[in-house]
């Protein structure tokens, strides 16, 4: 009995303890309750939130693009693509099969939805092909309850309405390279576009608009349970540009005989831009959808470079279009004065080297508006050598060389004005007295875009003033601030430009000018402008003497830069324009007829609004040589 | 209370043997706890499942009512019967061991199950059991001056390891700790020397850097999450941090039924089985946690209570063995799902989706209640 007192107080005493440690455990599990539950409530509700709620973007729709009259350059349509569901279909592969049976799968397309299919959870649908046309949505449409799992979506694709017409201008939009995509969420959205060129690029952020959110409960594996909440994005801004469709289908028109051709118009009192073609061009439209390689071989193979803007790219020696920079910079310098006269032998002598006039024989004596007209190089390089190379090239960056001028395209280039410190810079050589011989007409180290040389033109003939280049008229409707610029002056004497200006009217309405073969035959719209014939290729002693300069001898990319820069109506310029034909031969057989035909369609066009008259009197030479 | 009352008369005991006597003996608070802890387990499952019966929450119950019968018939059976079928019935665990090692279906990278066509069993859930009867017994026949001694300690250590091996094997190292922690307890009750458990803990905590040498990688990995969740919130920590979360952002109240966001969405993983009890936390908030931590408190002390009115040795040491093992499973099973131990995957007895553990569950407690019901029975030591 004694044992089982014994046993029975030991069994009892150890009994409560082990009773005691069960208490203890219930009350550390309910105190961790407590701590999750009551303490940490708010951290793993907001846990939880996160766990539950995912927010999705909503593409936005990009911004439209319109010319001045409003009427459509870039737009968006509808893409209607085939989607289908994996876990939607009895067996993929076979869902395939019957798809392709209504429409054409390549093998490579079909293995690429398997792919992909295999990399993400069933229920997110595969894009199988986009881009369809009305007639295979329809096909499909008709034949969705035969297929299972697929379904037809609508998105957005950039359209561009003018395909080639405004290619270089508006730019195109493309997939987003892995490069650029960067923090930003909405460009990891499957199928978003960014602009790669033109004002697609320049004013991309501006034209995505911002995109929507929908907050949607989802679960583990990220299926959407139900929607929660929705915010509509906005679109992109609408962009106005005061690019003339019409005008620009004309130029393009005008520049398409020739293998490779660049013009811009502008406004020579506002500076804004009524037309910019480069010929040969592309379609935009390809590289929306993704372009092939076959098409990217061929335009890369070009040496015409279709996808390149030339008027704001292409880098040419001006040439003679030069000259009115370098009579400037002479008549401020005192070297030119309106009794100047030169005797052309039809060539120059500097020390041992000699100088060509173009015209072999030479022009006799002639003044400032002859030597503009006929394009004497003899007088230019006689002021040259006074003038130097250093206030020339002062006075062509102060009419725009050599610099960005801000038009709204990043594709523009600065072009080159050399100098002493520019030489000594660039390439660490003293500068040589017959490399201003050279530069005085645009030949040499000189070298400006299209762009550069309208708006060379439009400051001689706009009275001095600063005017720079632009052509967004407005931003969803605001009117930008380029739109109501007010320009500076040059600070050149009136008296100045008004001599080089004659010298311009000279060269097409004199016969004697260069492009008076190119002069407009209505008189309330004649022009006045200048021709250039840039060299590309040195033309050697032996050529010389051999005859051999003919250009049509030479192979085409040796052939001359054929320039010209205009300007309309000629008493009361307000449009200017420059035309570079690429190894067109000679400025005015090859460059000044376009120009006429250009600044004939801009007047016709007028999108200036301007009044022609006849002009009281017609110019002559006699008028022309009056001080 | 607990003093034995040994002035009885042969009628009485003829009274007390009866049909009639045996069920106004039965527990039947403990069984009504019983039945609604199972209750909580169908709503626990019937929210798992989205608010379907299919396809845990009308199983558990098919189960659960043949369970509740096995668990009457077994409470209603003499406890010599039962005394005498405690080695049998260990020897016969054994034997499923051994087959489950042989010829078990594996599953979650060990074989732990045996599939008998009606029903997946498994033999560790019963080798329990087996244990803490044979050690009930075994201490029971030798009495209370050998149970002292040290040389008393080589039949239940056999008793505890030979299963313990064999789990160790499959390998299944969780229910293998928890066998020798109820082996321990038992031995503990029975009366062995106090320095051996104190020394005991001593050589476990001195073991513990040898023991972890000799983990599996998954083991390893799963000691070193518990230790920290958030340093591989995509892996194995995964779980536990999302459980947390689940429990957390349950708060007072909870989220309501049906409507815990973490079950619903599949944030929570095994919510019908080890995590049955975040799901619940989730839902039913604070008040729910502790309200069911209250069941299971009851629920221990019916246990302790049918322990100290028995008045054999074998039927105090079999209820409150029975009643500690149901202990370790839960604060496990609670300690693994708030973060406070680490995760072994053990189920919430009589509350997770699982027929065997059901069914051994229900039968341990058929035990414990048989217990109660012979409470005045005396057993011979033979």
């Amino acid at each position: 009995m004694d044992t089982d007192q014994e046993r029975l107080k030991s069994f009892t005493r150890r009994a409560l303890l082990m009773g005691g440690l069960k208490a203890v455990f219930l009350t550390a599990l309910a105190a961790r309750l407590g701590w999750l539950q009551l303490f940490q409530a708010g951290k793993y509700e907001t846990l939880a939130e996160n766990n539950r709620i995912t927010v999705r973007l909503i593409p936005p729709v990009r911004g439209t693009i319109h010319d001045r009259m409003g009427r459509m350059m870039a737009e968006n349509e509808q893409n209607f693509m085939v989607q289908i569901v994996p876990e939607q279909t009895e067996d993929l592969e076979q869902s395939l099969q019957r798809l392709s049976q209504i429409m054409p799968l390549r093998p490579t397309e079909m293995q690429a939805v398997l792919r992909r299919a295999r990399q993400q959870p069933s229920f997110v649908p595969v894009e199988v092909i986009d881009h369809l046309s009305w007639e295979q949505v329809a096909a499909i449409e008709v034949n969705l309850p035969d297929l299972p799992g697929i379904s037809i979506n609508v998105g957005q694709r950039r359209f561009y309405p003018e395909g080639p017409m405004t290619a270089h201008v508006v730019g195109y939009v493309a997939s987003v390279n892995k490069d650029e995509v960067g923090d930003d969420p909405v460009l990891k959205l499957p199928g978003f576009r960014i602009g790669k060129t033109g004002l697609e690029r320049k004013y991309d952020l501006a034209l995505r608009g911002t995109p929507g959110t929908s907050r949607v409960e989802v679960n583990v594996s990220g299926r959407t349970v139900r929607d929660l909440e929705k915010i509509e994005g906005t679109q992109g801004v609408k962009l106005d540009l005061t690019l003339d469709l019409e005008l620009q289908k004309q130029v393009q028109a005008i520049l398409l005989p020739e293998k490779s051709a660049s013009a811009v118009v502008m406004d020579v009192a506002t500076g804004a831009i009524y037309a910019m073609n480069s010929n040969p061009s592309f379609d935009p439209n390809l590289f929306t959808t993704g372009i092939s390689q076959d098409n990217w071989q061929s335009f890369m193979g070009d040496e015409a470079r279709p996808l390149s803007n030339k008027c704001v790219s292409g880098q040419y020696p001006p040439g003679s279009t030069f000259k009115m920079v370098t009579a400037l910079a002479g008549l401020e310098a005192g070297v030119i004065t309106a009794n100047t006269v030169v005797y052309c032998p039809g060539h120059y002598d500097l020390g041992k080297h000699r100088f060509h006039c173009w015209k072999r024989g030479g022009h006799g004596t002639v003044d400032i508006t002859q030597a503009l007209a006929q394009s004497c190089d003899t007088f230019f390089y006689h002021a040259a050598r006074e003038i130097g190379i250093d206030r020339i090239a002062a006075m062509a960056n102060r009419m725009g060389y050599a610099q960005s001028l801000g038009i709204e395209l990043e594709e523009e280039r600065t072009g080159i004005m050399p100098s002493q410190s520019w030489k000594m810079g660039a390439l660490g050589k003293r500068w040589e007295p017959g490399e201003t011989i050279v530069a005085s007409i645009g030949q040499g180290y000189t070298l400006a875009t299209p762009l550069q040389l309208a708006v060379m033109t439009a400051r001689i003939v706009n009275g001095g003033r600063a005017v720079k280049p632009w052509m967004i008229a407005a931003m969803d409707g605001q009117k930008t601030q380029a739109a109501s610029q007010q320009w500076g002056s040059l600070n050149i004497d009136p008296v100045y430009l008004d001599m080089v200006k004659r010298g311009m009217d000279a060269c097409v309405l004199e016969p004697t000018g260069t492009a008076h073969g190119s002069a407009i035959k209505d008189l309330s719209m004649s022009m006045g402008g200048k021709t250039g014939t840039a060299q590309v290729k040195r033309i050697t002693m032996q050529e010389r003497n051999e005859g051999l300069t003919k250009q049509e001898d030479q192979p085409w990319r040796f052939r001359h830069h054929a320039l010209f820069v205009g300007y309309a109506p000629v008493y009361a310029p307000r449009y200017a324009c420059a035309v570079v034909v690429e190894h067109g031969g000679s400025g005015s057989a090859a460059a000044a007829p376009m120009g006429r035909d250009i600044l004939t369609a801009v007047q016709k066009i007028n999108p200036a609004g301007i009044a022609f008259q006849t002009p009281p009197a017609p110019i002559t030479k006699d008028t022309a040589k009056e001080p | 209370m607990f003093r034995a009352r040994n002035t009885l008369t042969l009628r009485d005991e003829a009274q007390r043997m009866s049909v009639m006597g045996r069920l106004s003996g039965m527990p039947w608070f403990l069984v009504v706890l019983i039945i609604i802890l199972a209750c909580v387990g169908f709503t626990a499952l019937y929210s798992a499942a989205g608010g379907n019966l299919e396809p845990w929450a009308l199983q558990q119950m098919i189960r659960f009512l043949p369970g509740l019968a096995m668990l009457l018939f077994v409470a209603m059976t003499d406890i010599k019967w039962i005394y005498f079928a405690a080695y049998p019935f260990w020897v016969i665990c054994v034997i499923l061991l051994v087959i489950v090692e042989v010829a078990g279906v594996i599953g979650m990278g060990a074989q732990r199950w045996l599939d008998l066509g009606v029903i997946n069993l498994q033999p560790s859930d019963l080798a329990k059991v087996g244990v803490v009867m044979a050690l009930a017994r075994y201490y029971h026949a030798i009495g209370f001056e050998r149970a002292k001694k040290l040389k008393s300690l080589f039949v239940p250590a056999l008793i505890v390891l030979i299963p313990v091996g064999l789990i160790v094997l499959q390998p299944d190292l969780g229910t293998a700790i928890m066998i020798v922690m109820i082996g321990a307890a038992m031995v503990f009750l029975a009366g062995a020397p106090w320095w051996l458990f104190a020394g005991g803990i001593g050589a476990v905590a001195g073991l513990v850097p040898v023991a972890y040498t000799l983990l599996h990688d998954y083991q390893k990995k799963r000691v070193l999450t518990f230790l920290n969740p958030e340093s591989d919130p995509l892996g194995a920590g995964y779980h536990i941090t999302q459980s947390k979360i689940a429990i957390g952002s349950g708060g007072f109240s909870g989220k309501g039924f049906l409507e815990g966001s973490q079950a619903h969405l599949n944030f929570l993983p095994e919510k019908h089985t080890d995590f049955v009890f975040t799901l619940l936390a989730e839902e039913w908030g604070f008040l729910g946690g502790v309200v069911l931590l209250t069941l299971f408190a009851l629920i221990f002390y019916q246990g302790y209570a049918i322990a100290f009115r028995a008045r054999n040795t074998f039927g105090r040491l079999l209820a409150l063995g029975l009643i500690t093992n149901y202990a370790i499973y839960i604060v496990i099973n609670i300690g693994m799902v708030t973060g406070l131990m680490p995760v072994v995957g053990e189920p919430l007895p009589l509350i997770s989706y699982g027929g065997t553990a059901m069914i051994s569950n229900l039968f341990a407690f058929g035990l414990i209640m048989a217990v109660a019901v012979n409470r005045y029975s005396t057993l011979p030591r033979s």
